[in-house]
């Protein structure tokens, strides 16, 4: 199972959860897992997110591993200029 | 420490990287032969010009287009209704904002275009065309746009984020940060309550968006554009025109400027669309007035921040509530805005709320690290106040409370090694920290943070039978990367920088690139050409091998050849990438390496900004006397290049905190849509921007690589009203800090 942190418009979709657990070993398993496990959460999930794992980003690459102990953070898609 | 000096905390012994080659492109820049959007041409070619709407808000009740197409000369006129409709909701926003559909949203939007023999032929058209418009109330506000009653430009855009009852214009809501506010704030020995506001400024890039379209009767079609993407360009002008992407083959000119303004499309599906209908090919150039009215800007905002302080300079606690408009439709980047305005800092109670609302300005676009100037401009803002008003060094007051690695940070994740404690300490090192100040003089500092970006990336690295290198990349040269690309191949091929030119392909030659944006280039481009020239060595070793009858294992490559290495592999003299070369055809045919990848793993960069201003007591008029740049580059690939990233960024922020700013009437139509009223900072009005580079390297990139085009528009914005609030002995929390406004601040001592 693996930690993982939501921002805080995430976290109040499902009733002020800020940290959820979720059976995944890879991003694309991650970002699957939240929207079968949280409904509530698909919008913003069709809209985009990205993910930091241990501290580096990530946005759509499906097959990054993700370990049990690893820090994940969902984040608000970022966009750059 | 000498001026554009360099602080090297890298481990590895690079021979051509972080050195300061010529840049490949300088003679054709200087020259006059590059090639920038408006300096494409094809036989038989139109002109296409754009009417646009002179109303911030009106219903478009009909469009008669009739006179202008039987004028002589004219080839095409066209109108929202040639265009389809499209599923995806940013895309049809995007098509809207080319072409407006049931309403003009804001002053300048696109109307009709048409597609003439000549300028004055297409001129004359615009003015046969009849538009009948109901002009509706108009609001350009930020705050005024979130009050109930306000005029409504959408409805039901409002996502599942935003409470009931609030204004149809307020698009999302964001949260984010840990901790308990009131409870840190109930610790601290003074909590700082204030509202700051920002205005709109233009990324201000010198070339206008230009472009040729031509589509033949096959529905293939060929564009020109000056982009910093054209694989955006295509696939956005495909979406909206319902074409194939690979029926469609976009070129990138040269670019005079981006600065996350051209990461979009506004001329191009219209040029398309005119070619079409007429038949031929048809080029478009914007006006100044034009890129001012319906391009880009960023955000204006305005923002409430609360930050509580003990006397010995701690953060108890941090909260920012951000509203940004971002022009016509949903997306400011607010967003980034929350996520950024606490970065630097190690707080345990920290919290960032984030409006996005639409107003009837035109669509914002990026600007250098979206959404984190303005919101930096009011934390570090109050973080000085609260230092000085405990008699604290700004600095020091800083560094007490600066991120780490393995500190939380604001937005969520732990940091890895970051570089925000280095660029301080090198500040207060500095001499100019301690440099005295005169009268009516004053010196600020500030911090800044961006996240950087990686994405789709795709190069290819040819040898040529003569042993010189191509490499062909897709990514739009802004920022000096033909040069950075270049070194790190030579430097991994271990051959002169000189024997590699790297080229820019069309759509139709390389996969997928994303957008030249996001500070992601040197990272993520600079990883796959390491990666595509690491398969070329192995192929050069493998042919090696070959030659030799050993082993392609026993085979090692150093210094630009091939070489046996291991106890039986057998005493063979080096064979050079030349020689290797040569034999290509003999040995199994051409050699190329390269490389496609969705580039993860682009590591966070901090910088920390010194200014000195003087003030005129008596007009309010503000000039720069000094500014220094203090930034982790991760690895500077080309110092040159990244000491004018450092730079132009100090300079477009300090247009941005003094000079620049959308002016609107009463009637919501834009005062300064030019470059005499709109003032950007020009080559006299600054001081020369001192540089010092720190690199921490980014464990995400083989040679340590972080951007850096961004970051260096986060911290001026702040730095320069802190001065200036120090030079004028009054806190200035509205910007541009124009002289009036500077003037009645003084006055009001």
């Amino acid at each position: 199972m693996v930690q993982v942190r939501l921002w805080g418009s995430l976290a109040s979709a499902i009733g002020d959860q800020t940290e959820v657990e979720i059976e995944a070993g890879t991003l694309g398993e991650l970002l699957e897992g939240l929207a079968e496990r949280y409904p509530a959460l698909r919008p913003q999930l069709d809209r985009g997110v990205s993910v930091a794992i241990d501290g580096l980003l990530y946005n759509d690459s499906w097959f990054t591993p993700i370990k049990e102990d690893s820090e994940v953070v969902l984040l608000a898609r970022l966009e750059g200029g | 420490m000498a001026l554009g000096s360099k602080r090297d905390t890298s481990k590895r012994d690079f021979k051509i990287v972080g050195t300061r080659p010529l840049r490949p492109d300088g003679i054709d820049k200087v020259t006059g032969r590059a090639r920038y959007g408006a300096d494409m041409s094809a036989p038989g070619m139109l002109v296409g010009l754009v009417l646009r709407s002179p109303h911030a808000h009106a219903r478009i009740k009909s469009i008669d287009t009739s006179r202008a197409e039987a004028l002589t000369g004219v080839h095409a006129v066209v109108t929202r209704a040639d265009f389809g409709d499209v599923e995806d909701a940013a895309t049809a926003d995007t098509l809207d904002n080319c072409m407006a559909g049931a309403k003009a949203l804001y002053d300048g939007h696109a109307v009709a275009a048409v597609a003439a023999a000549s300028d004055a032929v297409a001129k004359q058209a615009l003015k046969l065309i009849e538009v009948e418009y109901e002009p509706l109330p108009h609001v350009t506000d930020v705050d005024e746009a979130m009050a109930p009653g306000a005029p409504v430009l959408h409805e039901g855009r409002t996502d599942e984020t935003v409470p009931q009852g609030m204004s149809a214009n307020v698009i999302s809501r964001c949260q984010f940060g840990h901790g308990d506010i009131e409870a840190g704030l109930a610790k601290a020995d003074r909590v700082l309550k204030r509202t700051y506001r920002t205005e709109a400024t233009h990324q201000g890039y010198i070339e206008p968006h230009a472009c040729l379209a031509s589509m033949g009767p096959d529905g293939q079609a060929d564009l020109w554009c000056c982009t910093q993407g054209h694989y955006m360009v295509r696939n956005t002008c495909a979406a909206i025109l319902g074409l194939e992407q690979g029926k469609l083959r976009v070129t990138a000119s040269e670019i005079g400027g981006g600065f996350g303004g051209k990461t979009t499309v506004f001329l191009e599906p219209v040029a398309l669309m005119l070619s079409k209908k007429a038949g031929r090919p048809v080029k478009m150039v914007m006006t100044r007035s034009e890129v001012l009215r319906a391009t880009g800007p960023t955000a204006s905002s305005s923002i409430d921040v609360r930050i509580g302080m003990t006397k010995d300079g701690r953060i108890t606690a941090g909260f920012a509530e951000l509203r940004y408009q971002g022009g016509a439709y949903p997306g400011s980047p607010v967003n980034m805005g929350a996520m950024s305005a606490f970065a630097p800092y190690d707080l345990e109670n920290v919290r960032t709320i984030g409006w996005d609302v639409v107003t009837n300005r035109p669509r914002q676009a990026a600007y250098r690290a979206p959404g984190a100037p303005i919101a930096a401009f009011a934390v570090e803002s109050a973080i000085d106040e609260l230092a000085k008003g405990f008699g604290l060094d700004p600095l020091e007051v800083r560094l007490k409370n600066a991120a780490r690695e393995g500190t939380r940070a604001s937005y969520g994740p732990t940091y890895r090694a970051i570089g925000l404690e280095a660029t301080l300490r090198t500040a207060k090192d500095h001499p100019h920290w301690t440099a005295p100040l005169g009268p009516n003089q004053g010196r600020g500092v500030a911090c800044g943070f961006w996240f950087n970006f990686g994405g789709d990336t795709c190069v290819s690295l040819n040898i040529t039978p003569d042993g010189t290198v191509t490499l062909t990349e897709g990514n739009p040269d802004i920022g000096g990367s033909r040069a950075s690309m270049s070194m790190m191949a030579a430097e991994e091929l271990g051959i002169p920088y000189d024997k590699v030119r790297t080229v820019i392909a069309d759509t139709g030659s390389l996969g997928q690139n994303e957008v030249t944006d996001g500070s992601r280039v040197t990272f993520a481009v600079g990883l796959a050409t390491i990666e595509a020239a690491r398969a070329a060595k192995r192929e050069m070793c493998r042919r090696a091998a070959k030659v030799w009858g050993i082993d392609e294992e026993a085979v090692v490559w150093e210094d630009g050849a091939a070489k046996p290495s291991g106890p039986n592999a057998g005493e063979f003299p080096p064979m050079t990438l030349e020689e290797i070369a040569a034999i290509a055809s003999n040995t199994g045919g051409p050699i190329a390496g390269h490389f496609e990848v969705n580039a993860e793993g682009a590591g966070v960069s901090f910088a920390t900004h010194m200014v000195d201003t003087e003030v005129d007591p008596e007009t309010g008029a503000v000039r720069v006397l000094r500014y220094t740049v203090f930034q982790d580059a991760g690895k500077a690939v080309h110092p040159d290049y990244v000491e004018g990233q450092f730079q132009g960024g100090a300079a477009q922020g300090i247009g941005w905190a003094l000079n620049e700013e959308y002016i609107y009437g009463e009637d919501g139509t834009l005062q300064n849509p030019g470059f005499l009223d709109y003032r950007i900072p020009v080559a006299s009005d600054l001081p020369m921007i001192d540089t010092v580079i720190l690199e921490i390297p980014n464990p995400g990139h083989p040679y340590g690589v972080r951007g850096v085009g961004e970051t260096s528009i986060v911290p001026p914005l702040a730095a320069v009203a802190n001065s200036v609030s120090d030079a004028s002995g009054v806190r200035l929390t509205d910007l541009p800090l124009s002289p009036p406004k500077v003037l009645a601040a003084i006055q009001s001592r």
